[in-house]
């Protein structure tokens, strides 16, 4: 089993903003909604890699900055009619603090 | 409990009208369909292939029955509704079902007019409307040799062309002396029946039929004149008629179809019509595109969004006869005060004609070579000004200094491995077998699934002759107002006038007035009014970096291995060693694995890590350098030659006045990228006519040119004015800035903007209106008093340092 680490505020990440933060084995992006839930998504978007961090966020979704595919933060899955997968990994936001499953 | 939909006929308008509605509501009703025919819904345009033999009835299903069940709609086929019960507001069916409705939505569509001959319903007379026709059609083609087709207008031929296919011997029979004269003129009806006859049509022209032979099966038609013909199977195409009964039947105010209002409600306001069976502002329509605006219209009203009008249609047609390119829209036959405009060529076998009155288009015929009648279609509708080009507007779109894809004129003629996308990759075969499968009628379908077009958009017109060409009248050509985004109903020059005139100051403000329908807006309508609103309040407006692009949020190129590049701006083009050695210098601190000059006058830095970014950006504003925008929807360069100073030729200080230009425009926001130029004599080594502003300097002066490209599609210049000082080039300059910043659509350079808006209209304002020019320089101004706050210097010191910096994992 994983363990919860803190990585940041919820303040730290803007509203309908990114964080990244570096793990052993890649990029992880956390994203803040405007209903300020956080959700985490590997930082690759599943058609050419593109770093979702850097996209904009609306709703529960982030649109890649490269080609625009839209991928959805709580499932990691581009909208239709594109196809693939990111990975999700677990986030919970208490008293203010954000953490993460890894 | 919710309300319960009853939609009376399963056809295209109808579950057009559901498709849409469920898109805005999907649980806003318990629905329930009703259809006399025992197919699910099927695209009713593609029956003459089928006819053909080019498909299948499985490849023209266009909503199979799982989609019914996904969509959690009940189906009944192949049972009509008989009868409406206003009073306790149930519909009956045939077999004797009985569903009460809280909104019914009647799309009954129209019947084949049978002209009542005798014998006109012997066995072996048919219309050609449904499934069930064209397989009546096909049995007796593999019993019979000879049929007849009554009516030569766009079914009739489509109906005889595949009867031809089949292998029979076809006789077209028309009441008028030329074919199609409801879209054709005299001129390019000849033309087609000239070709349908040489692949083996026959025709009866001025024909009017008095009786159907025959005793229990056809055997042949008689006419007025007393001739005879002999046929073994008779095919009334003579037109449609909208299906009415049932309304009527109920109490429905109708006349030919029936009646309804601007939101698709007939008198009855529980009651909706869309589609062939409608009768809107004293007309009536028979082909698709009109119906899937209705269909819009109705879904709007029903999810009671309610906003949304239809105002009537203009349409179009092409006939979908393999090898035969026709195209007709408007008012194609001159009336007094008319002129009409030709293109005639005998040996390439083309013709194309359009109506003009006061320099718009009111109508147009193409034989031939019809690939800008989707163009020629545009123009009709926005009733575009077309003085402008009217001298090469025959010669088509690509004529208008389109040196991208313009060339390729005959889109039926490329093989299916033709490249049509070069951005994505997608070949033409790609392209029609996603409209086919996919059911496909719009562009932005076609985008979302084949990526064709949706890049740079060079391809757009290739794209749309495809659509166009794969669904003949089906295609949906894009409304002359489009909507802002999928968030909203209201276009581009809607938002910018309610921003303006209610002076919405804020994003919030902006979304909640004009009613957005997502919550936080998207990646397309979220950049455009956080420009809009810096364009119109740069006093009080504040810029929202998370509705930014994430170049302009970053200040630099994203590149696809996500790093980014720097351009440091060098004013005119012009630097120092000491510029150089800085660059040089941070080049090397940084690691810097490529550099590049710009095709604008610049050092372009590539491969900057983004966390490198705020310390690089330090070392570059000590050395006096701002950054260049070279990442924005911005004003990027002005490019120079020379000049007086040093070429032989040179009139003018060209380098001098480009410093001046850029130090003027640097820094300010565009609704895309803005390219300046300043040759310094006509010889224009700064290429200054193909950039947003270019100057050209002449021994008298300064010509002042404006809406050029250089990218996908090149287009040279409209020549603006000519001024005599360098304070005027200035004023001109940043009042034409200020108009295009202020009322072009965002991602809308000054090239297709000024098309659209016409040279004429900017003109009168910037030169024909001396105060009103004035007052746009000093906005210009004004604006620029906050946006040339260097970004790259505020980030140096520490502003969204959050965006830089990656977070660290504590235990």
């Amino acid at each position: 089993m994983n363990d919860w680490k803190e990585v940041a505020n919820l303040e730290e990440i803007p509203r309908l903003g990114s964080r990244v933060v570096e793990v052993e084995d890649g990029t992880i992006a956390l994203f803040r909604t405007s209903d300020d839930q956080v959700f985490a998504l590997r930082d690759a978007c599943p058609h050419k890699q593109g770093p979702l961090s850097q996209g904009i966020v609306a709703g529960h979704t982030v649109t890649c900055p490269l080609h625009n595919w839209k991928i959805d933060l709580e499932s990691g899955e581009a909208l239709a009619p594109d196809e693939g997968c990111t990975n999700v990994y677990s986030v919970k936001v208490e008293s203010g603090r954000v953490y993460l499953q890894i | 409990m919710k309300e319960r939909l009853v939609l009376v006929g399963n056809g295209m308008a109808g579950i057009r009208t559901l498709e849409e509605l469920l898109k805005l509501d999907p649980d806003a009703y318990e629905i329930t369909v009703f259809g006399a025919e025992p197919w699910p819904n099927y695209n009713r345009i593609m029956l003459s292939p089928v006819l053909a033999g080019e498909k299948t009835v499985d490849d023209i299903i266009l909503n199979d029955r799982e989609w019914y069940e996904r969509n959690g709609i009940t189906l009944h086929t192949g049972d009509p509704v008989v009868e409406i019960d206003r009073v306790s507001r149930k519909v009956v069916s045939r077999s004797g079902l009985e569903v009460p409705y809280d909104r019914l939505l009647l799309a009954t569509g129209s019947d084949p007019f049978i002209i009542p001959v005798p014998g006109s319903d012997l066995p072996g007379v048919v219309g050609f409307r449904d499934i069930a026709d064209v397989e009546a059609m096909l049995e007796a083609a593999k019993k019979y040799r000879k049929a007849a087709v009554i009516g030569g207008g766009l079914l009739g031929l489509e109906a005889a062309n595949g009867l031809m296919a089949n292998g029979m011997d076809v006789t077209v029979v028309h009441l008028m002396d030329i074919l199609m004269e409801r879209q054709l003129d005299r001129t390019a009806a000849q033309m087609l029946k000239k070709s349908l006859e040489a692949r083996g049509m026959k025709f009866l022209m001025e024909a009017q039929t008095a009786e159907v032979l025959g005793e229990e099966q056809v055997t042949g038609l008689k006419f007025a004149d007393g001739s005879e013909l002999e046929a073994d199977l008779v095919v009334m195409a003579v037109g449609i008629r909208p299906n009415v009964e049932l309304a009527q039947k109920a109490g429905l105010y109708c006349e030919r179809g029936v009646v309804v209002n601007d939101t698709m409600q007939t008198y009855d306001p529980r009651i909706y019509a869309v589609g062939e069976c409608v009768q809107h502002r004293g007309r009536t329509y028979g082909l698709v595109a009109p119906l899937f605006e209705q269909a819009k219209v109705a879904a709007n009203h029903l999810a009671r969004i309610g906003i949304a009008r239809y105002e009537g249609s203009v349409t179009s047609t092409k006939l979908k006869v393999t090898g035969i390119d026709l195209f007709s829209a408007g008012e194609f036959n001159e009336s007094e005060g008319d002129e009409t405009l030709i293109l005639q060529d005998p040996a390439r076998n083309v013709y194309k004609k359009l109506v003009v009155r006061d320099n718009r288009i009111r109508g147009a015929v193409m034989y031939g070579d019809t690939i800008d009648g989707t163009w020629y279609f545009q123009l009709l509708r926005e009733g575009t000004d077309i003085s402008g080009f009217r001298s090469t507007i025959l010669f088509g779109q690509h004529d208008l200094g389109d040196a991208g894809h313009g060339d390729e004129t005959r889109v039926a003629a490329l093989s299916d491995d033709a490249e049509i996308c070069g951005c994505n990759g997608v070949t033409k075969g790609q392209i029609v077998d996603a409209i086919q499968t996919q059911g496909l009628f719009t562009l932005d379908e076609v985008r979302a699934h084949t990526k064709a077009s949706a890049s740079c958009g060079s391809c757009t017109g290739l794209v749309e002759a495809i659509l166009a060409s794969t669904v003949g009248e089906g295609y949906e050509a894009q409304p002359s107002k489009k909507p802002l985004c999928g968030c909203t109903e209201h276009s581009h020059d809607e938002v910018i006038q309610a921003i303006k005139e209610h002076e919405l100051k804020n994003m919030r403000a902006v979304m909640d007035f004009l009613e957005w329908k997502t919550p936080d807006g998207c990646a397309s309508c979220r950049p455009a009014l956080n420009y809009y609103l810096l364009a119109h309040w740069p006093e009080e407006y504040h810029d929202d970096p998370q509705s930014r692009f994430i170049n302009e949020r970053a200040h630099g190129n994203i590149q696809k291995d996500g790093t980014y590049s720097v351009v440091p701006r060098m004013f005119g083009g012009l630097c120092t060693p000491d510029q150089l050695r800085a660059i040089a210098e941070v080049a090397d601190k940084y690691h810097v694995p490529e550099m590049k000059v710009t095709g604008g006058q610049r050092i372009d830095l590539f491969g900057v890590k983004k966390e490198d970014l705020p310390a690089m950006w330090k070392d570059l504003t000590d050395a006096g350098f701002v950054s260049g925008h070279a990442y924005g929807k911005a004003m990027r360069t002005v490019k120079t030659c020379a000049g007086k100073k040093w070429c032989r030729f040179g009139t003018q200080d060209s380098t001098g006045l480009g410093v001046k230009l850029e130090e003027l425009t640097w820094g300010s926001w565009m609704p895309h990228k803005f390219k300046l130029a300043v040759s310094g004599c006509p010889r224009n080594c700064a290429e200054a006519t193909i950039k947003d502003f270019g100057v050209v300097c002449v021994d008298s002066g300064y010509e002042l040119h404006i809406g050029g490209n250089g990218g996908i599609k090149v287009r040279v210049t409209d020549l603006l004015c000519k001024v005599e000082t360098e304070e005027e080039v200035l004023e001109y300059c940043g009042a034409f800035t200020q108009m295009y910043r202020e009322e072009a659509h965002y991602l809308e350079r000054t090239a297709p903007w000024v098309e659209r808006v016409g040279l004429s209209y900017i003109k009168s304002r910037i030169l024909e209106d001396e105060e009103g020019r004035r007052a746009l320089y000093e906005r210009f101004k004004l604006g620029q008093k906050y946006a040339q706050v260097d970004p790259w210097k505020e980030r140096a010191e520490g502003k969204h340092a959050h965006e830089f910096r990656p977070l660290k994992l504590s235990a």
